[in-house]
C-alpha cells in the first residue's frame, strides 16, 4: 500500500498518476473471525482500527450492508466539538477531540480537520449565565471555553444579524476555539485504510439478517453472503441498533428518528466559524467549496425512512434567515437526511449487552460524528477486555433502570426532543 | 407532509398537530413499585420498523389526543382514533391486522 506523502504525490504525478494502489482490499468473507463488527460507518471502522492497533486483535471483519461511509457518516453536518457539561460526557468528548487532532498523522490520511471554532450564541442575559456555567465546567475539565461579548462575537462573525430589527438580539456567545468541522467521508476511508493495513477484512454489500446462536450465546451472524462465525459481535449500526437488537430479542431505550441537512449554492467566504443559534436548534458553517451547510431539529416523529419532510425544511429556513438574513438570497442545492438512534437521555450506549457474545455501540443521536474516534477507541477496549474503559463506563444500558441517566438537556424520556 | 385525519375535524396538515410519542407501552398501576416494570414502561421501546402506534394531539384544532397507527418506513397513516381508550384502540388495530 502506498504511504501518502508530498514525495509520493510528486513521484506518482511524474509517472502519470498510474500505480496508485487501492486504499483497502475488497475482502471476501471468511468462515469466522475473533470479532465481527456490524456497520461500516466511522464508529465501526474506528473500532476495527483500534482493535488491531491498540489491542493486537486483527482477526476482525467489518460488515457493511451498503458501502462504507454511506450511512450517517456521509450524511452529517460534520461539526466536531467537546462542549459537554455532565460527568461521563465531558471527558469522553474531549478524548474524542484529542484523537481528532492527531488523526490525520495517525492514519496517514488527511481528514481535513479545520479547528475554526464554534460560537454558541446567547440571546438573553439568562442564556449568558447558563453559558458561563457551562464554560466554567468545561474549563474545570481541561476543555477550552471562552465567554464572548456581543462585540467580540461581531468581530468573529459580522454577517450575523446585529441590526436593531434582529428578532433574537445577540447578547454574547460561548466560544470553543478547538471546535470545527472535518471531511465526513475521509474518516470512513482513513479508518478503513488503517484497519485494512492491520489485516482487518472490510466487507461491503453484506447485510446482517440475524444471529447465529449456541446455547443462548451469540456466536456469529447470518448475512446475505452466508453465515459468519465470531467469538464476539459488535453492533455499530447507528439508526438501526433497535432493529438489530430486536433480531436478538432485546428491547432498548432507543427510538429511531430522522434528521435533515441542507447545503446551499457556493458563495465567497462569508463565515469562517461554526455558528449555533441560541434561540432555536440551528447550526451552520461554510464548507470548503463555499456552500453553507445547515441543520436543525429532528423531524419529530419516529421514522426509518431516510428522507425528510416539508415542515422541518420551512423551520430550518426560518431559523437561517433569523440569524443570517442574507441566507434568504441563496438557493438550497442539496438536501438529505439520515436515520438515527435517539436514546431516552440523549447520551450514547457503549457496553456489553445482556446477551453473551453481543456488544452494543449505539444511541449516538445527532452528535455522533465528533464521537467517532473515541467511540471506536472505547468500543475496541470494551470488546477486547470484556469491560468498559473508564471513559465509557457510564454509557451502559442499565443506567436507565438505576436512575443514572446522562441527560445534558434535561428533557426526560422524550427522545425526539433531545 | 403528513396528512392526519382527525376523527373530529377531518383531514388536516401535520403542522396542526403535536407529536406525543409511542403509544404502545402501558404504565403499571401507580401502586405497583416494581422497578423492572416501570423501567420497561418508561424507557424501553419496541421501536418498530413498520407499523408504529403513537399519540398525536390536534393542538391547533380540537385539541383532542389521537391514537394513530403509522408506518415508520413509508410514513403511511393506517388509522386514526380518539385516544381515550388506547387499550381498546390497540385491540381494534390488532383485530384489523389479523
Ligand atoms: C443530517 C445529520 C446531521 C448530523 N450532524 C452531526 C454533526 O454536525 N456533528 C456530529 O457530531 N454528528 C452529527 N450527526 C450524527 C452523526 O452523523 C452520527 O451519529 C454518526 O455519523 C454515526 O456514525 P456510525 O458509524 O455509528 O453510523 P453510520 O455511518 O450510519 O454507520 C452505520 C452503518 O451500518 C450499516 N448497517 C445498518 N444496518 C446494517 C445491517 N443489518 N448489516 C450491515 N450493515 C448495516 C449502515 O448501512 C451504515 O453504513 C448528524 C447526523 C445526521 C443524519
Ligand atoms: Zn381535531
Amino acid at each position: 500500500m502506498t504511504h501518502y506523502s508530498a514525495f509520493a504525490l510528486v513521484r506518482k504525478a511524474l509517472g502519470g498518476n498510474r500505480g496508485w494502489s487501492r486504499a483497502w482490499r475488497n475482502a471476501e468473507p471468511k468462515a469466522g473471525y475473533d470479532v465481527v463488527i456490524v456497520g461500516g460507518g466511522g464508529h465501526g471502522l474506528a473500532t476495527a482500527y483500534y482493535l488491531a492497533k491498540e489491542h493486537g486483535i486483527t482477526s476482525v471483519a467489518v460488515l457493511e450492508k451498503g458501502y462504507i461511509g454511506g450511512g450517517n457518516t456521509g450524511r452529517n453536518t460534520t461539526i466536531v466539538r467537546s462542549n459537554y457539561m455532565i460527568d461521563g460526557n465531558t471527558r469522553f468528548y474531549e478524548k474524542s477531540l484529542r484523537l481528532w487532532e492527531e488523526m490525520s498523522h495517525d492514519l496517514n490520511f488527511n481528514v481535513m480537520l479545520s479547528q475554526r471554532g464554534q460560537l454558541n450564541l446567547c440571546h438573553s442575559p439568562a442564556q449568558m449565565d447558563a453559558a458561563a456555567r457551562r464554560g466554567n465546567i468545561m474549563r474545570m475539565n481541561g476543555i477550552d471555553a471562552e465567554l464572548l461579548s456581543r462585540e467580540e462575537v461581531r468581530r468573529k462573525a459580522p454577517i450575523l444579524d446585529f441590526s436593531d430589527e434582529a428578532r433574537f438580539p445577540i447578547v454574547g456567545a460561548l466560544w470553543q476555539q478547538r471546535a470545527g468541522i472535518a471531511r465526513h467521508d475521509a474518516i470512513a476511508w482513513g479508518y478503513a485504510r488503517g484497519a485494512d493495513r492491520h489485516g482487518v477484512d472490510i466487507i461491503q454489500g453484506c447485510e446482517v439478517k440475524g444471529f447465529v446462536w449456541e446455547r443462548g450465546r451469540v456466536v456469529g451472524v447470518e448475512t446475505t453472503r452466508g453465515a459468519i462465525r465470531a467469538n464476539k459481535v459488535g453492533l455499530a449500526v447507528a439508526g438501526h441498533t433497535g432493529h438489530l437488537a430486536k433480531m436478538a430479542g432485546l428491547r432498548l431505550p432507543i427510538e429511531t428518528h430522522l434528521l435533515q441537512a441542507f447545503a446551499t449554492e457556493p458563495v465567497k467566504p462569508i463565515l469562517d466559524t461554526v455558528v449555533s443559534f441560541g434561540a432555536a436548534h440551528f447550526y451552520v458553517s461554510q464548507d470548503d467549496k463555499g456552500g453553507m451547510v445547515m441543520g436543525s431539529d429532528l423531524d419529530g416523529y419516529n421514522s426509518y425512512g431516510q428522507r425528510g419532510d416539508l415542515p422541518l425544511i420551512e423551520e430550518t429556513m426560518a431559523d437561517a434567515k433569523a440569524i443570517i438574513p442574507l441566507l434568504s438570497r441563496l438557493r438550497v442545492v442539496r438536501h438529505w437526511s439520515g436515520v438515527m438512534d435517539m436514546t431516552m437521555d440523549g447520551s450514547p450506549i457503549i457496553c456489553k449487552s445482556p446477551i453473551d457474545g453481543l456488544y452494543i455501540d449505539g444511541g449516538w443521536c445527532y452528535g455522533g460524528f465528533k464521537a467517532s474516534p473515541a467511540s471506536g477507541w472505547c468500543f475496541a477496549h470494551t470488546l477486547a477486555k470484556d469491560q468498559p474503559h473508564e471513559l465509557n463506563a457510564r454509557f451502559t444500558l442499565d443506567r436507565f433502570r438505576r436512575g443514572y441517566q446522562l441527560d445534558e438537556k434535561g428533557m426526560g424520556p422524550t427522545p425526539w426532543a433531545h | 407532509m403528513l396528512r392526519i385525519t382527525c376523527p373530529f375535524c377531518g383531514e388536516r396538515d401535520q403542522v396542526e398537530f403535536a407529536y406525543g410519542g409511542d403509544a404502545a407501552s402501558v404504565f403499571p398501576d401507580l401502586a405497583d413499585a416494581d422497578l423492572d416494570r416501570w423501567t420497561d414502561a418508561v424507557f424501553m421501546r419496541d421501536n418498530p420498523r413498520g407499523d408504529h402506534r403513537e399519540f398525536w394531539q390536534h393542538q391547533h384544532g380540537c385539541r383532542q389526543w389521537l391514537y394513530v397507527v403509522r408506518d415508520t418506513v413509508t410514513h403511511e397513516i393506517k388509522s386514526t382514533l380518539p385516544a381515550r381508550e388506547p387499550r381498546r384502540a390497540a385491540a381494534t388495530h390488532e383485530g384489523r391486522k389479523g
